[in-house]
């Protein structure tokens, strides 16, 4: 692509990620999609073949887009703490850990992945643009924030075959990480980073690597994998993995608190089901404690519930009642059907005190049929966890596949 | 002779309103016009060659769209086309873009100051939030905070309710809103004190206000609650400039039979044992109505039209001291091609859009400085837009029409009254401020109309050339515009009312003020309304 460095990115809306060319040599139906300022893919190929790279065998997955930024300094952690609801005393160095942020009225701006990467050194990986959340919260702390959104190329590496493939490829020990560690790794031109994590609810990884490395941290996967299914993959195939792993996404499942205009419209971590992130008495103030106590206290207005939905007609945009006909008590965010689990599946939000586990709701579901619309109404189970948890996402050391 | 039901004095977009309004309730209606054309200041005009200038105002965004579609204003020829983005210049030859798509934007904003980025975000969040609180205020009769009428106490229960919903945080910072200026409201965001430069402007256009005067930050948000199409804070060009909106609102006021009347303007209205009866022409014609309606400002309404007798002491005194400064003056240009501006990029679209010089709130401030001096900007800002990039109907084809808002410009210089001498020299300056930043703009220029707040007051009727009818300060918004007691479109007289910028909500092509006093006089007549409710999309 063009140089769209400075003033010359009034050429063009969008930008090209390091792996762009990569992408483009494999994709065979070039239907793209903005993020964050990014071109990506939605489909290279086909998304059932994309959805069961994920879970059969490996995919390969674009992140550069994610916001990136590099916290460092004496204070990193106190400063970490305070931003976070989390306790972060508790997450070591070579640790990764899934969290959100909250403003002063306890309400979620975003959600995303820490990475402590030295004892006064942070990564915040996040869905939205946070530059200015980390300004703002700075003050009175000892620290250095940076974005690096655009410095640091990163690719998502999710299935069963991934660590096998990780092995082949020469990074040593690599079966030896536990879920949410990070490792440096020797690599052409610098340390890369490894992490596992992802945004499947499977066995996978994160590679972090320079954009300089990137074209060669793409050939080298795909060279340690190619007796296997290895795929590149786009964002359609990444959203059924993402719902059946029962994970919330922003502008989804959330509005972010700093975007809301319309009052109430935003959630709390409580009301998005994160209730376990949250650490009231860990000892130190962190944006949004005094709300989250008095929400702790009082209850939530809404319950996140992920529903196993009856039939094979998928809840999209439906409204959530107590009973066939009844009260309507919610709404669904978002639907799949689980091709994996093999369950007809929603994510959604119902009012406290609706929801519990194990209870039924009911969806008004409207669905089209060669232009003809049909509405069915189907039972809805609260599930206790996500519709896919396998073992292999947490076992240590992986097996092969 | 023949008697109407209503007056309306002034074909301005808010006095054709009015009369359509009425004309559409069965009412027989009277609109008369001084000039011979409409519009007062929604008017193209015709000063040279092939050439239409939009000569007043320039673009639209705040016309309300239930009166678009209830007058059916497409179908009498009203085509609102949405331009996209604009630019300002810096001093040190660049420029900062703006544009509509939200990334691109955001890349933009990155370049110059990446903190900024996400201010942006939540700048907008929050205009977005008062945008919503007072949009649909704009097609209601504000109440009277005095009264205990049914329907006064109804409407501020209205209004005691959207300040519930706000909740505590967003409370506290609506109301420093509404006082603060808009160089501390931007501070509030912004570091750069280019990207304040560039969101700063719609702060001071049209006012007698510096940036750094407190009030300032709601004359922003008061460019900001309109929309083209629903899309917030976005502004258009009317295909065929400006008085395409005047000449849509006449065609259908015509077609539900009101009559119009150009070419003398009203001298008096008459009142007998405080009623109206109708009013004198300036050519000393008299007409008889029951009832007549002032589309001018307060000013000319109580201190010009009707007697002082009639309007009582308490009124003459508050229109007095009714606040409506000359702060503007406007170019307009006749260019034989498209001006090179070297600061942007080759191929650049961003010229399709509106473009502005001052790139720092200090120079905002020294050009303020200068009109409370009593003279004009040395260093104006300058809100300029070529609609024929855009507009193939108003300049022959390869020639432009450059549509350039000064501010600030005063109603005296030096205390002493324009002279054409004056005029030119102000013309000039401008031009050669443009011209700083585009070599071959003078090379271009085939004709100038220049217009201080002389000419506007002495073409469009607008008191010292005041924009907006009157200062949009909290002093004068609501119901307190154009004076308390008055708020409500009705008259010191029986059967005599306001419906022009001076009446809430206030300046700008809304027409607004026109429907709502439509709404009114129905009321008072016992009609049931032909005025649209509020339609916000929330």
């Amino acid at each position: 692509m063009r140089d769209l460095s400075g003033q010359n990115h009034y050429l063009s809306a969008v930008r090209a990620t390091p792996f762009y060319e990569k992408q483009k040599a494999v994709d065979l139906v070039n239907t793209w999609h903005r993020w964050q300022g990014y071109t990506v893919p939605d489909v290279l190929d086909n998304v059932t073949v994309e959805y069961f790279a994920i879970r059969n065998s490996a995919s390969v997955f674009d992140i550069t887009p994610m916001s990136k930024y590099r916290i460092k300094g004496p204070d990193a952690l106190a400063f970490m703490n305070r931003l976070l609801p989390r306790d972060m005393t508790k997450l070591r160095v070579g640790r990764v850990g899934y969290t959100v942020w909250c403003d002063d009225e306890g309400m979620v701006i975003d959600d995303g992945t820490v990475f402590r990467v030295a004892e006064d050194e942070y990564w915040l990986c996040a869905q939205e643009r946070q530059l200015e959340v980390l300004k703002r919260n700075a003050i009175g702390f000892q620290i250095e924030y940076a974005e690096i959104t655009d410095e640091v190329a990163a690719l998502s590496f999710q299935g069963p075959v991934t660590c096998k493939i990780l092995k082949n490829a020469g990074f040593a020990g690599i079966e030896t990480m536990k879920m949410f560690d990070l490792r440096f790794f020797d690599f052409p031109d610098g340390e890369i980073m490894i992490s596992r994590s992802g945004y499947t609810g499977d066995l996978g990884y994160e590679v972090w690597v320079q954009n300089d490395q990137a074209e060669a941290i793409w050939d080298t996967l795909f060279e340690a994998g190619k007796h296997y299914d290895i795929r590149a993959i786009g964002g359609d195939a990444l959203e059924i993995a993402r719902v059946e792993a029962g994970l919330i996404a922003a502008h989804v499942e959330f509005s972010p608190a700093n975007e809301t205009v319309r009052p109430g419209h935003a959630k709390s971590p409580y009301e998005l089901g994160l209730g376990w992130l949250v650490k009231l008495d860990k000892g130190v103030v962190f944006n949004g404690r005094r709300a989250l106590m008095k929400e702790k206290k009082n209850g939530s207005r809404h319950r996140f519930v992920k529903l196993d939905v009856e039939g094979n007609k998928t809840a999209c945009n439906a409204y959530l009642f107590d009973k066939k006909h009844g009260k309507q008590i919610g709404h669904v965010s978002s639907t799949a059907w689980a091709p994996t689990a093999k369950k007809n599946i929603a994510l959604g939000f119902v009012d406290m005190p609706h929801g519990e586990i194990g209870t039924e709701v009911w969806a008004e579901i409207y669905y089209m049929k060669e232009l003809k619309w049909n509405t069915r109404w189907a039972k809805c189970t609260v599930m206790k966890d996500a519709a896919w948890n396998p073992p292999r996402k947490t076992l240590t050391p992986p097996a092969d596949f | 002779m023949k008697k109407y039901d209503v007056i309306v004095v002034g074909a301005g977009h808010n006095g054709l309103t009015n009369g359509a309004f009425l004309a559409k309730a069965g009412l027989d209606v009277l609109v008369i016009e001084k000039n011979d054309y409409i519009g007062g200041a929604t008017v193209s005009r015709n000063l040279h060659k092939d050439w239409k200038y939009s000569n007043c105002s320039y673009v639209c965004s705040l016309f309300r769209p239930e009166i678009y579609r209830d007058l059916n204003l497409a179908k009498h020829g009203l085509q609102v086309v949405t331009y996209n983005g604009g630019f300002t210049l810096t001093e040190g030859g660049d420029y900062l873009g703006s544009y509509n798509d939200h990334e691109r934007m955001r890349r933009e904003i990155y370049r110059h100051s990446p903190v900024d980025v996400d201010a942006y975000d939540r700048f907008g969040t929050e205009m977005a939030k008062w945008c919503r609180f007072i949009r649909p205020m704009l097609l209601r009769t504000p109440p009277d905070p005095t009264s205990f009428k049914f329907r006064d106490l109804d409407e501020l229960a209205f209004l005691a309710k959207k300040f519930g919903e706000l909740g505590s945080k967003d409370l506290h910072d609506f109301m420093r809103f509404f006082t603060i200026s808009v160089a501390d409201y931007l501070d509030q965001f912004f570091t750069s004190d280019l990207v304040k430069a560039h969101k700063a402007g719609s702060g001071i256009i049209g006012t007698g206000l510096g940036p750094m005067s407190p009030g300032s930050a709601y004359v922003m948000l008061h460019h900001y609650m309109g929309d083209v199409d629903g899309s917030m804070g976005a502004w258009g060009f009317a295909r065929g400039g400006m008085g395409s909106i005047a000449t849509a609102l006449c065609g259908a006021f015509q077609e539900y039979g009101g009559e119009l009347r150009t070419g003398s303007g009203v001298d008096k209205i008459l009142v007998t044992n405080g009623r109206v009866r109708g009013v004198v022409l300036e050519n000393g014609d008299e007409i008889q109505a029951d009832r007549v309606v002032s589309n001018l400002d307060a000013k000319r309404t109580f201190l010009q039209i009707l007697d002082p007798k009639d309007a009582g002491e308490k009124v003459v005194k508050a229109a007095k001291r009714f606040k409506i400064r000359g702060s503007s003056g406007k170019l307009n240009i006749a260019l034989n091609g498209v001006p090179e501006f070297p600061a942007l990029p080759k191929g650049s679209r961003l010229i399709h859009g509106d473009f502005h010089i001052v790139d720092n709130m200090e120079a905002y401030e020294r050009a303020y400085d200068d009109w409370k001096d009593g003279r004009f900007s040395k260093n104006p800002y300058i809100d300029a837009l070529i609609p024929t990039l855009t507009d193939p109907t108003m300049a022959p084809e390869g020639k432009h029409f450059m549509s350039v808002f000064v501010q600030y410009c005063p109603p005296s210089v030096n205390g002493r009254e324009w002279t054409d001498e004056l005029v030119k020299e102000f013309g000039d300056n401008v031009i050669d401020h443009i011209a700083k930043y585009s070599p071959n703009f003078k090379d271009l220029i085939e004709h100038v109309e220049v217009r201080t707040p002389r000419e506007i007051e002495n073409e469009a009727g607008l008191t010292q050339g005041n924009i907006f009818h009157g200062e949009l300060t909290l002093d004068q918004l609501m119901f307190n515009r154009p004076f308390p007691g008055y708020a409500q479109y009705r008259g010191p007289v029986n059967g005599m009312y306001m419906c022009g910028s001076s009446t809430h909500p206030g300046g700008g092509v809304m027409a607004a003020p026109g429907a709502n006093a439509a709404r009114e006089i129905l009321m008072d007549m016992k009609l049931s309304t032909t005025v649209p409710e509020d339609a916000s999309d929330d």
